[in-house]
């Protein structure tokens, strides 16, 4: 269980992170508490899957290549194919999805011919054909997740 | 502002996110063979330049209580994505916001949106509100619910692909 003490640490430090040689520190002194209890609450977050990392969300296509890919894979074959893609470390996400459509996936490498060499790949091990939807444009202002407590 | 090899290197190294410790840049750093200030540098640049477009804690919305997770696909004519992208962007529902090509015959849909809520009939419920307060309810649009998550995790990036085997 989170208390309210992680949910201001979360809310609070999803940007700005401060770049500082002791962040923590710094962070411990706006929320009260301290570097230590900083610390261990990020570890115990971590550990429980609340929080993914503290780190860097890079925007797409300035740091390398990426694409939304989708398949249409037949129902009784979809666990099968989705280990198959989860298994390539250029795929960061993936998730089976309520249409026909079903398997969607993000794939991102340092250049646009590795991306398309991944789905290349995954096409030909599975005879399923896969959608390559790149980004275009980026509308959205990333300030992190809005924690909406209620 | 081009990125060199040690920014490639800081990058990759960043991947897996700051180390949890009392100086995470240093620690960082040691990994790279930077000295802590130049991490520092390095990331302010990066931040100023866009490159990082958010430094901080990166949370699991499903983990979080936040189990519905839909992409809301719309199908918006060329003229007038911009303008919908740009409204739908600053949504307070909308947690990413990207153009992508269509692919006729099976997909027309060119706008794409993420809404995480507590259930699915929030999630609805808030696509709803929103296409009529941005004035894009007449457009064609469809939910895709997540049914199963396989995997998750951080991009990673800067290292080539042989290097990383």
């Amino acid at each position: 269980m989170i208390d309210d003490a992680d949910r201001r640490l979360l809310a609070e430090f999803q940007h700005d992170f401060p770049l500082v040689p002791e962040p923590f520190a710094e962070l411990a002194g706006r929320l009260g508490m301290g570097e230590g209890e900083v610390l261990e609450r990020l570890a115990a977050l971590k550990a429980s899957g609340h929080v993914s990392r503290v780190g860097a969300v890079f925007t797409p296509h300035k740091v390398g290549a990426s694409t939304l890919a989708a398949m249409a894979v037949p129902p009784e074959w979809l666990e099968r194919i989705a280990d198959l893609v989860s298994a390539y470390p250029e795929v960061n996400h993936n998730y089976q999805r309520d249409h026909r459509l079903n398997l969607w996936f993000v794939v991102a490498a340092t250049t646009r011919d590795e991306v398309l060499a991944v789905l290349e790949d995954i096409a030909s091990r599975t005879g399923i054909e896969v959608l390559d939807l790149p980004l275009l444009e980026d509308f959205h202002i990333d300030l992190g997740f809005d924690i909406r407590w209620s | 502002m081009e990125l060199s090899d040690r920014d490639h290197a800081l990058i990759a190294a960043l991947c897996d996110g700051l180390p949890l410790d009392r100086r995470p840049y240093k620690a960082l750093g040691e990994r790279v063979g930077m000295c802590e200030s130049e991490v520092i540098r390095c990331l302010e640049a990066m931040t100023r330049e866009g490159i990082i477009r958010r430094l901080g804690v990166i949370v699991r919305h499903h983990e979080l209580g936040y189990r519905a997770n839909a992409m809301v696909v719309w199908d918006i004519p060329d003229a007038e994505v911009g303008e919908a992208g740009r409204r739908l962007g600053g949504a307070p529902e909308v947690t990413l916001c990207y153009r992508r090509p269509r692919r006729p015959p099976d997909w027309p849909y060119n706008l794409f949106t993420m809404v995480h809520g507590r259930d699915r009939d929030a999630v609805l419920a808030a696509i709803e509100a929103m296409a009529g307060r941005e004035g894009l309810a007449h457009h064609p649009r469809q939910v895709l619910f997540s049914l199963r998550r396989f995997k998750q995790c951080g991009a990673r990036y800067g290292k080539r692909r042989e290097a990383a085997e």
